[in-house]
């Protein structure tokens, strides 16, 4: 199954050659250099990881995480940075992000870290799944 | 870019800002103004109360010499006055016993003379002269009888005063004499006078008074004329050097200076119905000998605690300004040490800034050889080609030296604020030499780290402690010739401290020099504008700061050797930074 990725970042040539570069890897990627044109699209789809740079002259990338989570608590976001601090490590973590990555990143290493956001995803989702077929289950009686 | 500039400029800043307070006080200056002060508020006061105290005496012993001069004189002055009344008196109780003609009768004259004689001693003659001044009866060694006195002054005098009492006169035998005259009113209404000469013991009466050093009594009469020798005026009838006196009645002083050096106090009176004038001279000098003695012990107690006075002001003020010097040499360090730690400051939001700019363009070189590199793995006509695979390889691999240098830079920069956390000793010395692993690599320096596993880890300032380790090895690196050995040894000591030695085997530092290495601005780099002098102080009062303690040991051209001794535990007081907080968490939980 192949992960469905959301990139948002402010470079430009950044994300063009990561996305090519994910997509050769089998993923489905999707890209944005602006914040909020990145939360219109987190509105209308689904993905198993948002790939986010903390520092865009538009939006903060910790707000962007906070507006996201508040929408869908579910998604699982890896945050991207180039000045790495143990309070913003901290604060991202609190806000609910799966990780925090130190610019200029390995793509071997955001590959293994989507594929466990994708893992964790689907967890989230059969959970919820069950949850509602055991809603039906109980709230339906044959 | 901005950026840049706002740090420039506040750099610029701070150095105005304390170049006004880098300036040192004139020490030798100010040492001379407290001497100055404090010696003239501390001796005026005694000088002057040593002043009053000396006038006051000197006036009170002055009056008292006069006052003991004077009750001399009076005394004498009363002996004397009592004496010629005495003598009078017996004259005018012999007119008064009998009558003109037993005085005219040679007989009778006679008897009374012996009688005189009998009970004063001293009468040499008597005589008896009627109104006419012709003496009609005389008895004594001379043959006066008939002698006409009637021109005679003393005879007017007698006439007019009823008595006259005669100057001092050498009669027969040289010996000094004095008349005495008496008028005396017969019942007719004429009158005769009286005479009588004495050989008079006014000088030994005088004379037994003189009893003391330097006292002199004598009688002047109203001309000058002395009438006993005196001590210091000359003998009978020589006249007296200085004016008479005015007339007194009662006893009177007066200074009379008879040289540079002698200065007499003189008391007199005149002696009553004579032309007597009793004079007792004292010298000043003999005196005021006592208050002389004082004098000399108040000058000399003054003296001596005026010095002592000045020699503990002196003391004291020595002292003060020493403290001074130091605690002005303490603030000077101090403030470049602030200053020093603020240029690193900024320097490290600086590394911070440029470190953080240059990720994001090396994202971008490393996504984009990724996505070469992807190409080529996934394309087959490419895959037969390894160069261009190496090339990329190449990109990458010095993309990720430039993230390393970068991530050094920013971790160097995280360093900058105070934090106490658990560190590893070995890790942090690795961490410090691996800034160094280049330029050893080029002058071909060997490193030795001899660190034992068994050391725990402790809790110290991060970034101090790689500061302190940074500025040792960078001084061991500056005394290294290309090919040296740089020896790093960490050990456990008494279970409380861990002690780490940095030696060297390079040019060493020289015996003069090593007690002044820590000081601010020593430096022997300094002559050729290589270093500030400050790498060392720094370092010492970082190590003061974690709470340790820095040695060092050298010889020259065989290496030098730095000994940190830092406690186990951090003691230091955190109130005392405000900065300064206890972070727990080791920066390293965010890096992956």
């Amino acid at each position: 199954m192949s992960e469905k990725v959301l990139l948002i970042d402010d470079e430009k040539d950044f994300i063009e050659a990561l996305s090519e570069r994910m997509e050769s890897r089998g993923m489905k990627v999707s890209s944005t250099v602006s914040p909020k044109e990145g939360l219109e699209i987190v509105d209308k789809e689904t993905f198993d990881a948002i790939i986010l740079d903390l520092k865009m002259p538009e939006m903060n990338g910790l707000e962007v995480l906070k507006i996201i989570k508040e929408k869908n608590p579910d998604l699982q976001i890896i945050l991207l940075t180039g000045h790495a601090t143990v309070e913003k490590g901290i604060e991202a973590m609190k806000l609910g992000a799966m990780d925090l990555l130190e610019k200029p990143i390995d793509i071997a290493t955001l590959t293994d870290k989507i594929k466990k956001a994708q893992a964790r995803k689907m967890i989230l989702v059969e959970k919820k799944t069950e949850e509602k077929i055991r809603k039906i289950i109980t709230s339906k009686s044959w | 870019m901005s950026k840049t500039e706002n740090t420039h400029i506040k750099l610029v800043q701070h150095e105005n800002e304390f170049s006004h307070l880098r300036q040192t006080l004139n020490f030798r200056r100010i040492w001379v103004v407290f001497v100055l002060i404090t010696s003239g508020f501390a001796i005026v006061p005694v000088v002057f109360f040593a002043l009053i105290d000396y006038n006051v005496t000197k006036y009170s012993v002055e009056h008292e010499a006069v006052l003991r001069t004077s009750r001399l004189a009076s005394n004498t002055w009363r002996s004397v006055s009592f004496f010629l009344n005495q003598r009078k008196s017996a004259l005018v109780f012999t007119t008064l016993e009998n009558s003109f003609t037993d005085l005219t009768d040679p007989e009778k004259l006679s008897r009374i003379l012996k009688n005189l004689q009998k009970g004063f001693g001293d009468f040499t003659d008597i005589g008896v002269i009627n109104d006419k001044g012709v003496q009609v009866a005389y008895e004594g060694p001379h043959d006066l009888k008939g002698k006409d006195y009637s021109g005679q002054e003393w005879f007017h005098n007698v006439l007019a005063e009823g008595i006259y009492i005669s100057d001092v006169f050498l009669g027969f035998r040289d010996l000094p004499h004095l008349a005495i005259a008496i008028k005396h009113h017969l019942p007719d209404g004429s009158f005769y006078v009286l005479r009588a000469t004495l050989e008079h013991q006014l000088n030994s009466m005088l004379s037994q008074e003189e009893n003391a050093d330097g006292r002199d009594i004598f009688l002047i009469n109203t001309k000058g004329f002395l009438q006993t020798p005196s001590r210091y005026f000359g003998s009978v009838l020589d006249k007296i050097s200085i004016p008479v006196p005015e007339f007194a009645a009662h006893t009177n002083a007066m200074e009379v200076r008879l040289s540079q050096a002698d200065v007499l106090i003189v008391a007199y009176a005149h002696i009553p119905e004579t032309r007597f004038i009793l004079m007792a001279a004292q010298p000043k000098n003999m005196l005021m000998a006592p208050w002389r003695k004082s004098r000399k012990d108040l000058t000399l107690y003054l003296s001596i605690s005026i010095t002592f006075i000045l020699i503990w002001i002196v003391i004291a003020v020595s002292y003060m300004v020493k403290r001074l010097k130091i605690s002005d040499q303490k603030r000077l360090g101090y403030l470049h040490m602030l200053e020093y730690s603020n240029k690193l400051a900024t320097i490290g939001r600086l590394a911070a800034g440029i470190a953080h700019e240059i990720n994001n363009p090396l994202a971008i070189i490393n996504e984009k050889a990724g996505l070469v590199k992807d190409l080529f793995t996934f394309k087959p006509e490419y895959k037969s080609d390894p160069k261009l695979i190496q090339i990329v390889d190449a990109i990458t691999d010095s993309v990720a030296r430039c993230s390393r240098i970068t991530r050094r830079l920013l971790s160097f920069a995280r360093h900058m604020d105070v934090s106490i956390q658990s560190i590893n000793l070995k890790e942090v010395i690795r961490e410090v030499l691996s800034f160094m692993e280049k330029e050893a690599e080029y002058r071909s320096i060997i490193v030795d780290i001899q660190v034992p596993d068994d050391i725990p880890e402790f809790d110290t300032d991060r970034g101090k402690l790689q500061q302190i380790l940074l500025n040792i090895v960078n001084n061991a690196f500056a005394a290294l010739s290309d090919g040296g050995r740089l020896e790093l040894k960490a050990e456990i000591l008494n279970n409380d401290s861990v002690r780490i030695i940095c030696s060297d085997n390079g040019c060493g530092i020289p015996e003069s020099d090593i007690d002044h290495i820590f000081e601010p601005f020593y430096s022997t780099k300094a002559k050729t504008g290589a270093g500030t002098g400050l790498g060392l102080s720094i370092t010492y009062g970082l190590v003061k700061e974690l709470g340790g303690e820095i040695d060092v040991s050298s010889k020259v051209n065989q290496g030098t050797s730095f000994a940190i001794t830092l406690p186990l535990k951090f003691e230091g007081d955190t109130k005392a930074h405000p900065n300064l907080k206890k972070e727990g968490k080791p920066d390293e939980s965010v890096a992956g």
